[in-house]
């Protein structure tokens, strides 16, 4: 294989892991940010299945892109709506509500979604650059996007009283409260937020990244976003870099199956693809079982009312 | 917590006394509730509620008039009559029920000491592998059946009580979040396998696949005994469910007769207690997670028996189901044998209708509806009037 | 000083939680510039009536007066706005944010953009100010308590607290740190700060405050007096009353052998301070040794230590011949050792379990309910009956989840499960609070009886009337070490008192 090729090889790879990882960047800060405020939301993978498939029916219908990925982002914060008010208002046990939105995202979306099913994607119009792909285009603003929002997002947390508004809710509620902050309100916010942001992440799945639909889009994306926001230790922007990684691992078994490819194309090996499938996982319990010495240094802590209702005590009043 | 644009206020307070019938009532209304939403998202897409919950009902576990004509042949020793399916659908039904029962009590099992084991899929999925491993390239073909049955039974708890056990420790031991690991293991296993069976040492040719067990490593079923009994000709019924229903009652035993269930009971709701009554939590978690991967891998052994192959469409999901299965349940083992058969009824039910997806949304709906009206019995909701609104944070005080 | 201005006054305030009348038509006043100390016991209403005036409750009677105007305090929030800052025994900080980012937290301005770095330019002015030096850019669990201490001092200072409200601060101080608070607060009386000095500790009362006011039961005994010319013994008998005590009638008992024996014992609290400072005491059978002290003193912690859920860091304790540590097999120990934990439901008991069940506790591994591996729930059944009907226990069905009952019925369920046993030696923990006389009157009833039947009891009350009416011997707890060993006949209440504030008697 000569340089040339293999030097083309490696951008198309770096340019498919950033646009493979901006889905999975999505799901994960808005995650992130639902997760410092404490709230549990395991429900990323139902709410990103139905912004891909409420993203694509709208597009479909209506031809405009930028209403498909506003539409899989507001069904994506209604999901998350729910679970908001089951675990904040209702207080039940946040496990278990999030596996619940799974379940209900993935099966409304397959159900709604049952007729448009390898539907062709609209035909893109030609724009006012010809010259330019607009896939391509469309493609590089979506990468904008995803860095654009991890590095607002880690603006907003570290650096503005909102956020810091937002952090003291998942660390210490009581405190908060007794600061005047409305713990309650906060979270909603947040958990919201992170249902559109999951939902925004599913849409640019099945409008860009991967144009299409077909039930279980999503394919354990949302999974592997919940996994990650531990690998990030709660941060955006690392959770932008570890998205990126993961976009990469996701897509080596399929760029490397040129079997011109010395040593490691997985066409020649493909069991090294299935072991790459693995390295994901695996590699957020090694971080974990890591985590667990440093705990007492708590650099990689959760926020640490994580998974636990707010009650404001009964007393007084 | 105050509502807003009003003078009242939403008042919190947990109930004195618990209705026993709490836990029931909100199992089964959420299944209503669900059937209702359905039946609205059904209008969505365009299909006729009413027709497709008879049909799902149908297609699960027949019409009366089919139960009937099967008793009848039943006992007149004749075959079925024509146009109607009789004990079709319930054999279906019981053949999906059985690993669903066996992952639903592997939750059980973990949640009623509040692990969440969300793993279940990953340990099934070992459970299958092992078994498969015995099957087809340990044991040679003409081992006797119920010896290979045994074996792949054996391998099948082995490899998921080794899954399950290893989250455990992590927990017990480094106290890593169980929810995480388990679910991180479920995409290990997922890969294990298909690596194995897609492009690893086990599949044949160009087929992703183990090919076809050894007949000795399959179910026995009920339409092997067609000729003495007509009417079981076409029921691949099989004996797995009585693995379950067995291991439910000895599951429901422990939990309740013997002295670790107490000490498993003790420990879900109070380990500080179980800690005074000299109970090893440490250890118990282990054993725990073990027990509950046991479960789960068993019901990979009897998934794969039933399938008679191994392939990458193995399907995954199972594990996630048990988790419904055992909350509907409230995590009694003698419960989940019930709503494993509705369950299973409910898969098979759905396998046809347009669209798909039904069983997924009806039972996420079913979930919401029971977490969330399980904790409105818990407590007490009380609109008050209130004046101008007093913030308290009662940890403050004393 | 007395024709300086009043910083404050509260008149006349009630505050009731249910079942108990915290503050009873409480008056309470402060000068401007001055250190008032708020001293009583446990549930004497200094910390209510203190929450009151900080704004977090609501009084149902009474009003509160600064610079003349009737205020009402919806929130902590308005109670600043006039001045008003409260620091509570557990500080509202969040432990992974910097001293900065606390001290910012709540407020209003800047609204969005947070400008961290003015902020830390005026901490470190404000600490330089009250020579209270903190790195704003520390985080609250790198810093000792008492540095956390001087952050939420200085929160309230940087909202332009004049009033400071301190609840028991020095609890969590070594004595050191407490010199500094003390030198702090005199400064800050300077500047022309209130300091309102909740506490029980009278040696530290007298040294810190200009005047006192002591609260018992919810009602003012002594308001403002000045600290200078009250002795210790006064203000301990303002703080503890005469009491009529109502005698329960004992068994004279010949001394018996030590059941237990404690020796030098040391642990750590949850926040790693130390907590028992090498205490040493003996319990002997047919007795029962009664330990006073104002809560928060090291009593838990040693209750803790004895019953295995608490590690101990120095000295040894044993139970006749057995040793009380990490390596002891508590199943086999439990026979021979009963607990009545301060928290009924937190250790006590199983709320999700039936009354039956938490019955057999700690006999479930043993015949006659054990057989082989299962439980033999025929005989689980007719143990709860008897119980039951041994008890009084007042339960709809020996099936009930426990979690149901009123306190007293399941302080019941919790000794018969204890004593039962036939345990030689008992350690009781508040074993009547938030009980009602009747119950009370059955727990004391039950105790003396165990005692009478030589069992050896180490009863750990709040109550002095309590222990006083039950033990033979009474000791103090101060500060982590056991102070003064008495005979409980005869002992004179006021000297009580005085060791709880943590003064040996001598006056």
């Amino acid at each position: 294989m000569t340089a040339g090729a293999l030097i083309a090889l490696a951008i198309t790879i770096l340019f498919g892991s950033l646009v493979s990882g901006t889905p999975l960047l999505l799901a994960t800060v808005g995650e992130i940010v639902s997760e410092r405020s404490g709230v549990l939301n395991l429900g990323i993978e139902g709410m990103m299945l139905m912004g891909a498939m409420g993203g694509f029916v709208v597009w479909t219908n209506t031809g405009s892109l930028p209403l498909g990925l506003l539409v899989g982002s507001v069904l994506g914060g209604v999901l998350a709506l729910l679970h908001a008010f089951v675990t904040i208002t209702l207080r039940a046990d946040q496990v278990v509500s999030g596996l619940a939105v799974t379940f209900l995202g993935t099966g409304l979306s397959s159900i709604l979604g049952g007729a448009y099913v390898g539907k062709q994607s609209p035909q893109p119009t030609p724009i006012f650059l010809p010259l330019v792909d607009r896939v391509a285009l469309e493609q590089i603003i979506i990468i904008v996007l995803g860095l654009l929002v991890a590095g607002a997002a880690w603006y907003y947390v570290n650096r503005t009283r909102p956020g810091l508004n937002l952090r003291s809710v998942g660390e210490y509620p009581a405190a908060a409260d007794a600061l005047g902050i409305n713990v309650y309100r906060t979270r909603y916010a947040y958990v919201v937020f992170g249902g559109l942001l999951s939902g925004l992440g599913g849409a640019a799945m099945s409008l860009i990244t991967d144009p299409g639909w077909v039930d279980g889009k999503t394919s354990g994306l949302g999974w592997i976003a919940v996994g990650l926001v531990i690998f990030a230790s709660w941060d955006p922007l690392r959770g932008m870099a570890v998205s990126y990684f993961f976009g990469l691992l996701r897509r080596l078994p399929l760029d490397l199956q040129n079997p011109a490819l010395p040593f490691i194309s997985t066409a020649n090996n493909p069991s090294l693809g299935r072991l790459m499938g693995m390295l994901p996982y695996l590699a957020t319990i090694f971080i974990l079982i890591l985590g667990s010495r440093e705990a007492l240094r708590r650099r990689l802590g959760a926020p640490a009312a994580l998974g636990l209702p707010y009650v404001r005590g009964e007393r007084g009043a | 917590m105050n509502l807003p644009g009003t003078p009242y206020r939403l008042m919190v307070e947990t109930r004195r006394t618990n209705p026993g019938w709490a836990g029931v009532v909100s199992s089964i209304l959420g299944v209503v509730l669900a059937l209702i939403v359905g039946g609205f998202v059904l209008k969505a897409a365009g299909a006729a509620p009413i027709s497709t919950y008879q049909e799902i009902f149908k297609e699960g576990f027949g019409t009366p008039a089919d139960w009937q004509a099967g008793v009848v042949a039943l006992f007149t020793n004749t075959d079925c009559p024509k146009g109607l399916i009789c004990f079709g659908p319930l054999s279906d039904t019981l053949v999906k029920a059985s690993p669903i029962l066996l992952t639903g009590l592997a939750c059980i099992v973990a949640f009623r000491m509040r692990l969440w084991n969300i793993g279940a899929d990953g340990q099934m999925f070992m459970g299958a592998w092992a078994a498969t491993g015995v099957a087809v390239f340990l044991l040679p073909k003409s081992t006797n059946p119920v010896i290979m049955l045994g074996a792949m039974g054996l391998a099948g708890v082995l490899s998921g009580l080794i899954y399950g056990a290893i989250p455990g420790y992590l927990r017990a031991r480094l106290n890593i979040n169980e929810i995480i690991t388990t679910l991180m293991l479920n995409y290990v296993a997922y890969n294990w396998l298909e690596y194995f069976v897609i492009v690893g040492p086990w599949s044949r040719g160009d087929f992703e696949s183990t090919g076809n067990f050894p007949p000795s490593a399959t179910w026995p079923r009920l339409t092997q005994f067609a000729k003495a009994i007509p009417i079981f000709s076409g029921l691949t019924a099989h004996p797995g469910i009585l693995l379950g229903v067995a291991a439910a009652i000895i599951l429901a035993w422990l939990l309740f007769r013997s002295r670790w269930g107490y000490e498993i009971r003790v420990i879900g709701n109070n380990p500080k207690a179980a800690r005074y009554a000299g109970i090893n939590v440490s250890r118990n978690i282990i054993l725990v997670m073990a027990l509950s991967g046991a479960l789960a891998g068993l019901a990979g052994m009897n998934e794969v028996a039933a399938l008679r192959v191994l392939n990458g469409r193995f399907a995954r999901g199972f594990g996630f189901t048990g988790v419904i299965v055992a909350w509907l349940a409230r995590l009694n083992p003698l419960a989940a044998i019930l709503v494993a058969f509705l369950f299973g009824g409910l898969l098979v039910g759905t396998q046809l209708i347009q669209p798909q997806g039904i069983s997924s949304m009806l039972q996420g709906v079913i979930l919401f509806v029971v977490v969330g009206t399980e904790v409105m019995f818990r407590y007490r909701f009380r609109l008050e009037r209130v004046a101008p609104a007093v913030s308290i944070a009662a940890e403050v005080a004393k | 000083m007395s024709d300086a201005p009043q910083a404050f006054e509260m008149r006349g305030i009630v505050k009731r939680f249910p079942g108990v009348l915290a503050n009873d038509h409480v008056d309470f006043a402060c000068r401007a510039g001055e250190v008032h100390a708020l001293l009583g016991e446990n549930g004497a209403g200094k910390s209510t009536l203190m929450n009151v005036l900080a704004g977090l409750y609501r009084p149902e009677a009474g009003d509160i007066l600064v610079g003349g105007q009737p205020l009402t305090f919806h929130s902590p929030q308005d109670a600043i706005a006039h001045g008003i800052g409260m620091i509570h025994q557990h500080f509202m900080l969040v432990p992974s944010h910097t001293v900065a980012e606390n001290m910012v937290l709540g407020l209003n301005r800047p609204r969005f953009f947070l400008d961290l770095a003015r902020v830390e330019e005026q901490v470190k002015a404000l600490g330089e100010q009250y020579a209270m030096q903190v790195d704003p850019r520390a985080r609250i669990w790198d810093l000792s308590v008492g540095e956390q201490q001087r952050v939420e001092v200085l929160k309230m200072l940087f909202r332009g607290a004049k009033v400071l409200i301190m609840d028991e601060p020095t609890a969590v101080l070594t004595p050191q740190e407490v010199e500094a608070l003390f030198h702090t607060l005199r400064d800050m009386t300077q500047r022309g700060h209130t300091i309102v000095f909740i506490s029980h500790k009278l040696d530290e009362v007298v040294a810190i405050a200009d005047r006192v006011t002591v609260l018992r039961r919810g009602k003012v005994t002594a308001a403002g007096v000045p600290a200078r010319g009250a002795t210790k013994a006064q203000l301990a008998t303002l703080m503890v009353g005469r009491e009529v005590l109502f005698q329960i009638h004992k068994k004279k008992m010949p001394p018996g052998a030590p059941v237990l024996t404690v020796s030098n014992l040391s642990a750590e609290n949850d926040r790693g301070l130390p907590a028992l400072r090498g205490v040493s005491l003996q319990v002997c059978a047919g007795e029962i040794l009664g330990i006073a002290g104002v809560a928060g003193n090291g009593q838990s912690e040693l209750a803790e230590v004895l019953t295995g859920l608490r590690r101990c860091t120095g000295g040894s304790a044993t139970l006749g011949d057995t040793p009380l540590d990490g390596a002891t097999r508590w199943q086999e120990v439990g026979q021979k050792l009963a607990h009545i934990p301060e928290d009924r439901s937190a250790v006590g008991s199983v709320g999700e379990l039936s009354v039956a069940d938490n019955l057999i506790l700690k006999r479930f591994h043993k015949a006659p309910i054990a057989s082989g591996w299962s439980i033999d729930s025929a005989a689980v059944h007719a143990n709860a009956l008897q119980l039951v009907d041994d008890y009084q226990i007042a339960t709809p069905s020996v099936d009930t989840l426990v979690r149901m009952l009123s306190g007293g019925n399941l302080q019941k369920v919790i000794l018969a499960r204890e004593i039962s046993g036939r345990p030689a030696l008992m350690i009781a923990v508040h074993p009547t609070r938030g009980l009602d006389v009747g119950a009370t009157e059955t727990v004391h009833k039950l105790l003396v009886e165990q005692r009478d039947g030589g069992a050896a009891i180490l009863l750990i009350s709040e109550d002095l009337d309590e222990l006083l009416a039950l033990a033979d011997r009474l000791a103090v707890i101060y500060e982590g070490r056991i102070i003064g060993d008495m005979p409980a006949e005869g002992a004179d209440i006021h000297v009580i008192g005085l060791m709880m504030a943590g003064t040996k008697a001598e006056s």
